[in-house]
């Protein structure tokens, strides 16, 4: 039971930083908030008895992923145009 | 905005879909099928505890090489898209580099060593713990990326590192090869003697071929990283 | 558990698919893209899920039958590892296109558009 709420918890929390990832003005922002899902997910793993993905998702997705992303944003000046 | 509008119809059917076919699912009391296969003789067979990495390397290990070179043609591909360009403009990269804060290159200095032995435990114990060449590669390639952050203009040696690379690649294949001849097929783990279960030298070849696609990650990560970040 | 995990994934994939649709920054795209890929490893962790499953790691503890499926876990492992080469892969197309360009909206490449 308490497994299932911890569950449900995460899962809001997952969903809310997907959506400020795709609505977010600021990419930079949005790039924090794709790492914060990987994070997030990656403890849904462990409850999940996935602990070898566990450790890859948060070595890699959350962390090698974003630097990836914020490398890419810096050398393309970081300019939105997002305004439709 | 009418696009947007039959998008989001588009999207809202196949949500309604998928959650109409997965809402009803219990979950099963008990393993059964391929998994429990796997399970029940990966002690027996190969002495490998952690089930995962048995599977990873020997049951599916032509898998495993094959996402190997993916990843490598990844690398390359990027290093070609970015390597060769940036020297024309000289001019972008001719801006000062701001040199990190004392406190983060003394920290690097410190943690560096330590995230690197980090990386190689993961990648030892893969048979034994959660944990593998591919989780340790990324621990290696991130104790690279905080060399790159205390001293920007750290270079990574690009001739070791891509011997090193095809090194063990190379060896990747010459093991699995060998595993045709000597044992009883492509990629079979039981060509060096089992072992103890629980050491960390058993499981046949299990744990130098997780070393050797460790050390082959590591790299092409740090290649991956060094071509993206390094602002020529 | 294996339904909620399944809904939550099925959820991810969803939000992801409408930023790859409707953005138009290419930076952002690769992001719904990459959110995307995350809840389908959840979908496929949670297809190997076995009620009260242990990690599949065979010592003392583990119960005969409790363990959960090991073999979506090793496809996924894969899939992330692969996932990122992709996602940078995408990225350094994205910086040829914006030293070439100059922009990052996706509708200014129409080239190929007839």
């Amino acid at each position: 039971m308490m497994m299932t709420i911890l569950f449900i918890v995460i899962g809001v929390v997952l969903l809310l930083a997907a959506l400020l990832a795709v609505h977010m003005k600021s990419l930079l922002g949005a790039i924090i908030a794709v790492g914060v899902v990987s994070l997030f997910v990656s403890i849904l793993f462990l409850i999940l008895g996935a602990p070898d993905v566990a450790m890859t998702e948060a070595a890699i997705g959350a962390g090698l992923s974003t630097v990836i992303f914020l490398f890419a944003l810096s050398r393309t000046a970081g300019r939105d145009s997002d305004d439709d | 905005m009418i696009k947007r509008v039959l998008i989001l119809a588009v999207l809202v059917f196949f949500l309604i879909l998928f959650l109409s076919r997965v809402a009803g699912i219990d979950t099963p009391a008990q393993l059964t099928g391929v998994g429990a296969g796997y399970v029940d003789r990966s002690v027996g067979e190969l002495n490998s505890p952690n089930v995962v990495t048995a599977v990873v390397v020997t049951y599916r290990g032509i898998d495993t090489l094959g996402e190997v070179s993916v990843l490598f043609l990844a690398a390359a591909a990027i290093s070609l898209l970015l390597g060769s360009t940036g020297k024309k403009n000289g001019k972008g990269g001719a801006k000062e580099k701001r040199s990190a804060s004392e406190i983060l290159t003394t920290g690097a200095d410190i943690l560096v060593p330590v995230i690197m032995l980090f990386g190689v435990y993961i990648f030892l114990n893969g048979h034994l713990s959660p944990g593998g060449g591919f989780q340790g590669g990324a621990v290696v390639a991130s104790a690279v990326l905080l060399l790159f952050l205390a001293y920007p203009g750290f270079r990574l040696r690009h001739g070791i590192l891509a011997a090193l690379e095809s090194l063990s690649g190379t060896a990747y294949v010459v093991i699995a090869v060998l595993g045709l001849i000597l044992a009883s097929g492509f990629l079979d783990s039981r060509l060096l003697p089992l072992g103890e279960t629980g050491r960390i030298i058993s499981a046949g070849t299990i744990p130098l071929v997780y070393t050797l696609i460790g050390l082959k990650v590591g790299t092409e990560l740090a290649g991956i990283i060094d071509s993206l970040g390094g602002d020529r | 558990m294996t339904s909620l995990a399944m809904i939550t994934g099925g959820l991810l994939m969803a939000v992801g698919f409408w930023g790859i649709l409707t953005r138009r920054n290419l930076i952002r795209m690769i992001l719904s893209l990459a959110i995307t890929e995350t809840g389908l490893h959840l979908v496929m962790i949670a297809a190997g899920y076995v009620r009260h499953g242990t990690a599949p790691i065979i010592d003392e503890a583990a119960v005969a039958g409790q363990t959960v499926d090991p073999v979506p876990q090793a496809l996924v492992l894969t899939a992330i590892v692969i996932g990122v080469a992709v996602n940078a892969l995408l990225l350094a197309l994205i910086i040829r296109l914006y030293r070439k360009k100059g922009t990052l909206d996706v509708e200014s490449f129409g080239e190929l558009r007839w």
